[in-house]
């Protein structure tokens, strides 16, 4: 299992830096007067000169790059430029926010998703796929945004059930909750329903109804085992989705994550503070994909007999 | 001597969104104990339909039995009920199909497989289950050992072998074969003949061979039965579809399209034309379109069956020559 | 024997005609698929001819204080914003830049993304291990995050909107066609057209798109509903078309703040994108029947 995990690591690591110099590349593309920017009224050519040298705006762009990466592979992700103030500190309180925001989502979404495709899958053509297929596709089509405005409007400053901005407590928490669920639970209804649809018709179900298995067994037995594989790849790529919407959600209920944290910056012309930001999020989500692949692997007996000791292989 | 099973009169149909398939019109077989029986037509012919039909296994939505019947030593199993059904499925009449790479649980050990046919169809203790599984996977061939293994372990020549030993598992009465040997090689493809010729003989299992290779008819069926469009056009014993004359059009020209090793030719000969449309429900003999002997009798009227001893030719050119019988019924 | 090889390949070509039609006739059989071909006509007609139903610079940009905040009556049949412009001819001139950027981009993008996949696809080795490698660090970035990157960098307008989506949308669409003409590839007609000696662009153009075209083309509706979607919200997070442009999501934006009281300003907008959206995903739907009608049964 360890060399699983080594080989996974050996394609992520490299994929991981080649998104830091593609990001940091799309980032040196800046406009040019920054600093103008970042001085403000203390702005004259002078200073603005002294503040790009300062800041090494006139190094070469792989000298730029490797002292980005020496610093932050020694867990320092650099200094605000609009601030001023070292960005670990702030940054470490930002991802709290974010983590929550995102469990809270994932674990909605997979609870009832999953269940919701797979019935639907069972029954196809019944009233309960028809109605959820609708609904799924309904939902998947209204911004997710206006879906949160919706629901500030009417549980918050209508009914005053849940806050509408902040983060103090977990009841603010449920609104954005439901916000980034509601698009992502759809699209996942949608994708287990057609993954579930392809085992249910698999020739293995025809031999095992041949062999006069009873469908309750023939269904978990047979069909939801084998669902599962692809059901936990279409869960990974939900759970990317996912933490990408968390920047608009965190917006529109202004939650102090890293979502808010990377549009500050990015209006404030932050260079650094942009580049951690994205590349947190980048690199979570190639962790998340990670776990879900050893998960599979442990779940598919054809990859597990390659990997895990203990198991005949010819 | 009461046949085995005696499938009367059958009407299968398919209601798809773009209209009704006529698979199989009006087919009458019988099958004694430890016959095998040879169901022989081209892709489409409507062999497959008919054996799933036996075991009730037509997709719910769209198949359905619109009429005849289905005896299983004199009971019609056609009006039993799915319960009952289910209790004959694996157990007295089991089913094989095409494709062993696809018809095995991936993520299931072989040994779990053939496990749960004994499991769903006896009381049988785990010991005394898990001991059957070894008994199966030796009689087919395979080392009992090898029963914690994952089918993609195997070998496509292997999980078939598998997949009849599931098949035989609780031994069943009849065994219904839909084409086990294409997709295999042909040294597999004898190799796993010969087993079934084995395992049949040993068990004195009746066998319904589906396939549209005239080569392995002759080395392993009693009977045969030939079909085109839904329909038996031609039936009889081995032997008298092999080495006598007489023969409706269709199996001449099937006999005609085998290339033969020893005969000097520049072209085949294939059988002009293609199968009807099943959509499309015809007044007349199915073939005539593509008949080279066909009169303007065929294309409005369906021929009876006619037969002679055990042979039946449903084909207007043998109505005078040989007995007329309308049931299609063998005569003993 | 070329001739027969020649005739072979002749009938595995896609049968265009015959085929088109057929797909044609699914389709329209498809209740759902026809409405949403519907609505979406609907709203390019608004699109498309907005010049007849209201003035651009009058009642879209010209800002009208006295006139703020009127909710749907005869005269402004959606009400006025917060800064007196009409919302109707704010939403069909919306209609318009909407549809431009996203069908902009979804154009380009399978272009780019048909070409650089086709040949990954086609002629592999080391051409395609390295288009994959740098495909996969882009994948690595949830198309949503791309976008705002690349806005981050180069400021909001719309032909850099576009950019920044069609860079986002360019990996994934690669990807699929790769595997699509993979799949083709490895085909006995292929192996045929080869054998007999079809130059290689021949075979592209003439066998191998043709039969993919199919899945590609649902992809790229399905992603054209996900682009006008990231149009809106970054439009709405202040990433989008400039102000004071018409735009669906940064009309949110921009009248978020007194929702409380004029609901409709934040309503109307949002069942605008979410109609548009939903006609494209029925029409994805719809599609996908047609080109394989054995899925359903």
């Amino acid at each position: 299992m360890i060399r699983y995990i080594i080989k996974r690591l050996l394609v992520l690591i490299p994929v991981l830096l080649g998104v830091s110099l593609l990001i940091f590349g799309i980032l040196t593309l800046m406009p040019a007067d920054v600093a103008a920017v970042q001085l403000g009224i203390a702005a004259t050519p002078e200073s603005i000169q002294e503040w790009n040298e300062e800041h090494g705006l006139n190094d070469a762009f792989f000298v730029r790059y490797l002292d980005y990466m020496k610093g932050l592979l020694s867990g320092d992700p650099g200094i605000s430029w609009s601030t001023n103030t070292s960005i670990k500190m702030e940054f470490a309180q930002r991802i709290p926010s974010t983590v929550i925001l995102a469990a809270g989502t994932i674990v909605l979404v997979i609870l009832i998703g999953v269940p919701v495709g797979i019935i639907s899958a069972i029954k196809q053509y019944s009233i309960f796929d028809n109605i959820t297929s609708l609904s799924a596709m309904l939902l998947t089509s209204v911004p997710s945004f206006w879906l949160g405005l919706l629901l500030i409007l009417k549980f918050s400053l209508d009914l005053d059930i849940f806050p509408a901005t902040g983060a103090g407590s977990l009841s603010h928490y449920v609104l954005p909750w439901i916000t980034l669920s509601a698009c992502m639970v759809a699209r996942l209804i949608r994708m287990t329903r057609s993954t579930m649809l392809e085992v249910i018709r698999a020739d293995y179900v025809q031999t095992a109804r041949a062999k006069g298995a009873k469908q309750l067994r023939i269904v978990f037995v047979h069909e939801l085992r084998n669902a599962l594989l692809p059901i936990i790849t279409v869960v990974g790529i939900i759970l990317g989705q996912t933490l990408g919407g968390a920047i608009v959600t965190e917006t529109i209920f202004a939650l102090p994550g890293v979502g808010t944290y990377l549009l500050q910056g990015i209006n404030k012309y932050d260079m650094p503070v942009v580049m951690i930001s994205v590349l947190f999020i980048a690199a979570m989500i190639g962790v998340i994909n990670l776990f879900i692949d050893v998960l599979y692997m442990y779940v598919d007996p054809r990859l597990r007999s390659q990997f895990v000791k203990g198991y005949v292989t010819r | 001597m009461e046949n085995l099973m005696e499938i009367k009169d059958l009407y299968v149909q398919y209601k798809t969104d773009d209209g009704r398939v006529y698979a199989v019109n009006g087919v009458n077989l019988s099958i004694g104990k430890g016959e095998t029986l040879g169901l022989v037509g081209e892709t489409g012919a409507g062999k497959t339909t008919t054996a799933l039909s036996i075991l009730r296994l037509l997709p719910e939505r769209t198949g359905s039995i619109e009429k005849g019947t289905i005896h299983l030593s004199g009971e019609d199993i056609t009006a039993i009920s799915e319960a009952q059904m289910r209790e004959i499925r694996g157990n007295k009449i089991s089913m094989i199909f095409q494709d062993p790479m696809t018809s095995l649980n991936p993520i299931l050990t072989v040994g779990k497989q053939i496990e749960e046919a004994v499991l769903l169809h006896t009381e049988l203790p785990k010991k005394e289950r898990l001991k059957r599984v070894d008994e199966m996977l030796e009689a087919v061939g395979l080392q009992s050992d090898r029963k914690n293994e994952y089918p993609h372990q195997f070998s496509g020549g292997m999980k078939q072998r598998i997949v009849i030993a599931i098949a035989l598992a609780c031994n069943p009465e009849l065994l219904l074969a839909d084409e086990p040997t294409t997709a295999l090689d042909v040294t597999i493809q004898a190799q796993i003949l010969q087993m079934m010729n084995e395992l049949k003989n040993k068990f004195n299992t009746s066998m319904i061979l589906i396939t549209h290779d005239l080569g392995v008819v002759a080395q392993t069926c009693d009977k045969v039965a030939i079909m085109y469009a839904g329909r038996i056009v031609e039936s009889g014993t081995t032997k008298e579809i092999y080495e006598e004359v007489s023969h409706h059009p269709y199996t001449i020209g099937l006999f005609n399209s085998i290339p033969i090793m020893d005969k000097d030719a520049t072209r085949l000969s294939p059988i002009p034309g293609l199968m009807p449309d099943p959509m499309i429900k015809r007044a007349g003999c199915s073939f005539s379109e593509r008949c080279p002997y066909c009169m303007e009798r065929c294309k409005i009227e369906q021929p009876g069956d006619y037969t002679q001893d055990s042979h039946m030719i449903s084909c207007f050119l043998f109505e005078d020559s040989w007995g007329k019988n309308k049931e299609g019924q063998e005569e003993a | 024997m070329k001739k027969n090889i020649e005739v072979m390949n002749e009938q595995n070509k896609p049968k265009r005609r015959g085929q088109f039609g057929s797909i044609c006739l699914r389709y329209s059989r498809n209740k759902m698929a026809m409405l949403g071909l519907i609505i979406f006509l609907i709203v390019l007609f608004f699109a498309i001819f907005a010049g007849l139903f209201a003035d651009y610079d009058a009642e879209a940009i010209k800002q009208n204080i006295p006139d703020r905040y009127q909710r749907p009556n005869e005269v402004h049949i959606l009400g006025t914003d917060a800064y007196g412009r009409d919302i109707f001819a704010r939403i069909i001139y919306g209609a318009r830049l909407s549809l431009i950027i996203s069908l902009s981009t979804v154009m380009i993008s399978l272009v780019a993304g048909c070409i650089l996949g086709a040949l990954c696809a086609y002629y592999g080795g080391l051409l395609d291990s390295i288009i994959m490698r740098i495909t996969d660090v882009f994948l690595a970035v949830p198309p949503t995050l791309m976008a705002v990157t690349v806005v981050a960098a180069l400021g909001t307008s719309i032909p850099n909107l576009i950019l920044a989506l069609t860079i986002s949308m360019v990996p994934p669409f690669t990807r699929i066609v790769r595997s699509a003409v993979l799949q083709i590839r490895g085909a006995d007609y292929i192996e045929a057209a080869i054998a007999y000696g079809s130059k290689d662009a021949y075979i592209i153009f003439s066998h191998v798109l043709p039969n993919a075209i199919g899945p590609i083309i649902v992809q790229a509706t399905v992603n054209l509903a996900s682009v006008l979607l990231s149009v809106t919200a970054l439009g709405f997070i202040g990433l989008g078309v400039p102000s004071p442009q018409p735009e669906w999501g940064t009309m949110m934006a921009e009248n978020k703040a007194q929702m409380r009281y004029y609901p409709y300003l934040v309503v109307i907008p949002g069942i605008v994108i979410a109609a548009t959206v939903l006609s494209i995903n029925m029409i994805g739907d719809g599609l996908r029947d047609a080109l394989d009608p054995k899925l359903k049964n």
